[in-house]
């Protein structure tokens, strides 16, 4: 049986409008609550069309009214199986305070694991340094850390002028998105089945143990603490946590004594990546400013003491801020829990 | 390899199919991006260039901003705003969605967009290019991490069965209905659908080829169903075969 095309498409095509509109509607807002007439109507024109589309299907076979139907009938079932029960509008304040630190210390495994391999490549790069001094041309490859720690120092003590003067605002952006992007970077090669996370955060903490070592063979470790402490604080720590994020993914992707198949565990672990990797973002706002306005002014400027007290009371903060923060979970407010909450305020007065 | 459509089952029994978008036609797409994305720094910096009237410094600064959250927000702010597109997904007519067929997740849409990070390694995204070949969903890995995949949009639109078939002309076939009820018995909907195709298309084919294949389905149909020889007489192939398709798809005249 072959249908009747041009009476079946006159006779759907008002039902077929309308859910096209009702679509285009709730797709403008996403957050508009629909009336239940509305929800019930809907469903009853998302069934039809659904019924309209197995006919087409199988009575004739034109192509582009199946075409189109298949158009509108995938979209009303993404908005009808959406599953969200009440849209929530974000808010910074309750993400940042609550879910960021929550989400941080239910994924606190991958964190200890990016910890222990930023440390173990610290170990290496400062053993490489004090076994083999020759290995800092290898090691850290800049010029400014090639030269000698004492002369370094010196420049910088008995330097005339703010060789800033200018440029700190530009160098606070440029630091701020910089360290985004290699933190981006390396969140994203969590693909490679966490290689390359493990890569970048080894290599991460071989520079930073054979400065280290470099600067305290040479008696700078005043010096050292007090230029790095200030922005390290957080910088540091926020490429820990974009290694968690990373590793989060590398963990979905090998699947390791997980049931679930491949896209629910990585649909299960997204947010969480996503939740981490902008509060990376956020930090190294902060973590930009203080480099580029507080930590590249040295003693007599500026005493390494205040600068290591304000990099320890920094790294405590944020230590509580991860630790404690979101403990008692506050859920986002809704629109219509405050507008019943006003409502309720009005009647009793 | 991709099988170009996905195919979804919905609890109602339903099955819908959504044609998959390719690395061509992704790539064309974001070039046009990248274009949008230059041309609005452009513009942007501009506007910021004014500031260094106040400070040359924080011009710079602002400027280094701005670049990096369009580099970084343009498609993110894009796709949760626009349902899955960006300016080059909607010239292009391609849309990113769910992997299931539901509703972009804010989550979905930014992680997607981060992994462009790895997805473009080495150079020009030979990499998300490669895997998007490879994939069953023509996915890149930033959706494979997202569960998202790059649909084509169809045009809908009703064919136009009067200009096929013109009214009230006068169809030989009719005079037998209960042959044009066997007809309409014993030709499956694809097949008439080819039919209809053919003279939906007719324009698009060289004369020749055009004859042959009239010739072909129209061979076809008389196979299936004899008529009478008056109702053939005078009669070319590719008429027939409009006469059979205005009894399979108009029942009542």
């Amino acid at each position: 049986m072959i249908i009747d095309l041009k009476k079946f498409i006159a006779t759907e095509r008002p039902f077929w409008n309308e859910l096209d509109r009702m679509l285009l509607l709730n797709e403008r807002d996403p957050y508009r609550r629909l009336p239940f007439d509305e929800i019930k109507r809907l469903h009853y024109l998302y069934q039809r069309a659904s019924s309209d589309l197995s006919k087409i299907s199988t009575f004739s076979a034109e192509r582009a009214i199946n075409a189109y139907l298949e158009s509108l009938v995938g979209r009303a079932y993404a908005m009808i199986h959406a599953g969200r029960q009440e849209a929530v509008r974000f808010s910074f304040w309750c993400w940042f305070w609550g879910t960021f630190p929550r989400t941080f210390r239910r994924r606190w495994r991958a964190f200890a694991l990016s910890l222990a391999i930023m440390v173990a490549g610290s170990l290496f790069g400062g053993g490489a340094i004090v076994w083999d001094p020759h290995a800092k041309a290898v090691l850290m490859p800049f010029e400014h850390l090639q030269m000698d720690p004492a002369d370094r120092v010196a420049m910088e003590e008995s330097a005339e002028r703010d060789r800033m003067r200018g440029a700190k605002s530009s160098f606070s952006a440029f630091l701020m998105t910089h360290n985004t992007r290699v933190s981006i970077f390396v969140l994203a090669l969590g693909m490679t089945w966490g290689i390359g996370t493990v890569l970048l955060l080894y290599s991460n903490g071989v520079m930073l143990g054979a400065v280290a070592a470099d600067y305290i063979r040479a008696g700078q470790g005043l010096f050292l603490t007090g230029w790095l402490l200030p922005h390290g604080a957080v910088e540091i720590p926020s490429i820990l946590l974009a290694g968690q994020a990373g590793l989060l993914l590398a963990g979905a992707m090998i699947g390791r004594r997980s049931a679930l198949p491949f896209g629910a565990r990585l649909r299960e672990v997204v947010p969480d990546v996503v939740t981490l990797i902008s509060g990376v973002a956020v930090m190294l706002i902060w973590a930009g400013i203080v480099e580029a306005f507080f930590s590249q002014y040295h003693a007599p400027v500026l005493p390494y003491e205040v600068k290591i007290a304000f990099g320890v009371i920094e790294l405590a903060l944020l230590a509580a801020f991860l630790r404690l923060s979101g403990r008692s979970e506050v859920k986002p407010m809704s629109w219509r829990r405050i507008r019943g909450w006003i409502t309720l305020g009005r009647l009793k007065h | 390899m991709n099988t170009h459509k996905r195919t979804i089952l919905t609890p109602e029994g339903v099955t819908f199919a959504l044609p998959l978008a390719g690395p061509v036609s992704r790539s064309l797409a974001w070039m046009i991006d990248a274009a949008c994305i230059l041309a609005c720094f452009q513009v942007g910096r501009v506007l910021i260039g004014l500031l260094g009237i106040i400070s040359h410094d924080i011009s710079s600064a602002v400027s280094i901003f701005i670049f990096f959250v369009l580099r970084t927000g343009y498609a993110m702010a894009l796709e949760w705003f626009w349902q899955g597109q960006t300016v080059g997904k909607r010239v292009l007519g391609l849309r990113v969605m769910d992997v299931n067929g539901l509703r972009l997740q804010p989550s979905q849409i930014v992680i997607r967009n981060l992994l462009r990070a790895v997805d473009s390694l080495p150079l020009f995204y030979l990499l998300g290019g490669a895997v998007c070949l490879i994939s069953r969903q023509s996915q890149r890995l930033g959706d494979l991490a997202a569960n998202t995949m790059v649909i084509k949009i169809g045009k809908a639109f009703e064919p136009d069965l009067d200009l096929i078939l013109e009214k009230n002309r006068y169809n030989s076939l009719r005079a037998y209905p209960h042959l044009t009820a066997r007809l309409r018995q014993q030709v499956s909907p694809e097949e008439a659908g080819v039919a209809l195709q053919a003279l939906m298309r007719r324009d698009e084919f060289q004369p020749e080829a055009r004859v042959t294949l009239f010739d072909e389905i129209a061979g076809h149909f008389k196979s299936k169903v004899a008529f009478p020889q008056e109702t053939l007489e005078g009669v070319s192939d590719e008429q027939y075969v409009r006469n059979v398709v205005d009894v399979l798809f108009k029942a009542d005249v």
